[in-house]
């Protein structure tokens, strides 16, 4: 790369040449600039080309795609709320089994663990995220999920009679697969990341206001309460959205476990289906119309999980900004 | 713990307050130790569930592997024992290896525009967003962009749909783990090259680089690991196959993922032999990439001054 060329010794030239030029610092920048701009091209065109295939369908059905209960597909009706219901609930159940035991590892991580055990545990974590979900699903399906159908039918057996209670805990589906098998299977799963971004909102703590609460005396419960849950309530709102925004995107796993029925039901131990399960299990063989019903689905999918990954993003941020301040 | 000292080393003074721990009201002693007891027990919930299923795949999985299973072809039936699942470790190594190959130099350069060019303008920030966003668009919805860009327009279900589906799905958590690396690469490295008049494109790809290579490397397989595992994008984009298919471009794919989702659902004992075999095959791939990493970013961290 020395082109010492006949320019002779000028110093200018030769300190210059090394570097390629100007004009090689200004293409690289462009460079990286492009490759940044991707992530912005990526999304818009996620927008612009799945809401241009789901057109047929969307148009046809219009508000009644996400309002009415009637999938229909062989006579072109396409209602899509069971399926939404589906999505709720299994994240509701999800979010009710995860968000305690994560926040309970986090406390235990930041307030609790000796050092030595604290690295084990974080690998622990670490390694539950990194199982795929589809193992997750295999393992659901085949294991969990018929050994859970005695204990649901004994909570069906106790609860049953009552009168708002007993809907929900109907009788049980023989194979298991049901919403709430799936919430709990999808529980195991969000749990690292909850627990992860809980982990952070309670590292931002000060030191001063624990050992403050500890020296008035407090247990080291009461420092938890007292100092640490006020100061981060907001991240682990944020935290407990972040986690539902995955919940509901999860696929695989849910579509081996919850059953695959279209219905509504309030009992949590029947069947039923979900979003992207759906999505996975129909495209096969869909053609046309259909088609383009299940990518208008992945339509309403995207919107709801951008809408709630941005309100969560900026609710972590703002409590972050805060926390800041109050550090210093 | 609030009260750890020992009375007798402490003469009680007339009138000073007793600080022992036995001075506690019971409901508060109790509702603290209830409340740490809970909170340990969470650790508990969360690590039986992983212990119970490796020992599931471990134990399933195990009597299935070997040699043949990890390379014959596949059984065209669902009920037919005998045969592997080789077609789906080729399309798992290529379809990823090829997505990485087109997300991890896109995901590094668009680091290096945001960490050492755009800084804190609105630009830079917009992108920072909007990469945090992406890395929430679920895996199926990702499937089904390129479903609709990519499979419907050339009316083809190959491998290629499929790693640009995963290299979708990584750029951002590369984006983002790279960006926090070269964040750390401490600012005299930089300065010193600058002023031995290096220019700023050599000094980023000779200086910055290779000081956060380690954290980069290790985020990158951290990302190619979680590529490898999903599943949702691989079934309806990539289509499949019983025998192996070494070419991206042309002809249909099948990988690990899809593998096990099939035969998961089937009734048959063959099928989910070959489900277990396969989750076994997948998490000892994922694994290896993960703990590469782990020793990666431990051995060569770069040391924070």
């Amino acid at each position: 790369m020395t082109t010492q060329t006949q320019t002779g010794p000028d110093p200018k030239t030769a300190l210059s040449s090394r570097g390629g030029g100007p004009r090689a610092d200004r293409s690289f920048q462009v460079l990286t600039l492009v490759a940044g701009l991707l992530v912005l091209a990526v999304l818009a065109l996620i927008l612009i080309t799945t809401t241009r295939e789901a057109w047929p369908a969307l148009s046809e059905m219009g508000l009644r795609f996400i309002t009415e209960n009637r999938w229909d597909p062989p006579s072109n009706v396409f209602g899509g709320l069971a399926f939404i219901y589906g999505t709720a609930i299994v994240s509701l159940i999800s979010l009710i089994f995860a968000v305690p035991v994560s926040i309970g590892i986090a406390l235990f991580l930041t307030e609790l663990a000796p050092r030595r055990l604290r690295a084990p545990a974080v690998t622990v974590i670490d390694l539950l995220a990194a199982v795929p979900s589809v193992v997750f699903g295999l393992w659901g399906v085949l294991v969990v999920a018929p050994k859970l159908v005695p204990i649901y039918q004994w909570f069906n057996d106790v609860l049953g009679g009552i009168p708002v209670i007993g809907s929900v805990f109907g009788e049980p589906v023989g194979s298991g697969r049901s919403f709430m098998t799936a919430g709990l299977i999808l529980a195991i799963m969000i749990t690292p990341i909850i627990t992860s971004i809980a982990r952070e909102v309670f590292d931002t703590v000060p030191r001063a206001d624990k050992d403050a609460a500890l020296a008035l005396g407090a247990t080291r419960w009461e420092m938890i309460t007292g100092a640490v849950f006020p100061h981060s309530f907001g991240g682990l709102v944020g935290a407990v959205i972040l986690g539902l925004g995955r919940a509901m995107g999860e696929t695989i796993a849910v579509a081996l476990i919850i059953g695959s029925s279209t219905q509504i039901t309030a009992n949590i131990f029947a069947s039923g289906n979900a979003m992207p399960a759906v999505i996975v299990d129909q495209i096969g063989e869909s053609t046309g119309t259909f088609t383009a019903a299940l990518i208008g689905l992945g339509v309403v999918l995207f919107v709801m999980t951008v809408l709630i990954n941005t309100a969560a993003q900026t609710i972590v941020r703002r409590a972050e900004i805060r926390m800041k301040g109050a550090r210093s | 713990m609030t009260t750890t000292v020992d009375p007798v080393t402490r003469p009680p003074a007339a009138g000073a307050p007793n600080l022992t721990r036995s001075a506690l009201s019971v409901r508060r002693r109790v509702t603290n130790q209830v409340a740490l007891g809970l909170i340990v027990l969470a650790l508990f919930v969360a690590v039986i569930p992983l212990g119970l299923v490796v020992w599931s795949v471990l134990s399933r999985g195990g009597s299935v592997i070997s040699w043949e299973f990890l390379t014959e072809d596949i059984p065209n039936s669902f009920r037919r024992s005998g045969g592997g699942v080789g077609p789906a470790v080729i399309g798992t190594l290529i379809i990823t290896g090829m997505a990485a190959l087109m997300a991890v130099p896109l995901g590094v350069l668009g680091a290096i525009y945001l960490n050492e060019y755009g800084k804190q303008r609105p630009l830079a920030r917009l992108i920072r967003t909007m990469a945090d966003i992406m890395t929430g668009v679920p895996s199926v919805v990702m499937g089904l962009f390129i479903y609709s860009a990519w499979v419907l327009l050339f009316d083809a279900r190959t491998g290629f749909a499929g790693a640009l589906a995963l290299a979708c799905l990584m750029l951002p958590v590369i984006i983002r783990s790279t960006e926090e690396m070269l964040r750390l690469v401490p600012d005299e490295l930089r300065q010193a090259s600058l002023a031995l008049g290096a220019r700023k494109w050599r000094t980023t790809l000779t200086v910055v680089l290779p000081a956060a290579i380690s954290g980069i490397t290790s985020g990158v397989l951290l990302a190619i690991a979680r590529a490898a595992g999903e599943t949702a994008p691989i079934v309806f984009v990539v289509g499949v196959t019983t025998a192996p298919n070494w070419n991206l471009f042309s002809g249909e794919n099948t990988a690990l993922p899809a593998q096990i989702f099939r035969n998961a659902s089937q009734v048959f004992e063959p099928a989910q032999e070959r489900a277990w075999g396969s989750a076994l095959t997948l998490i000892v791939i994922v694994l290896v990439f993960t703990i590469i990493a782990r020793i990666i970013a431990n051995r060569f961290a770069i040391k924070e001054r």
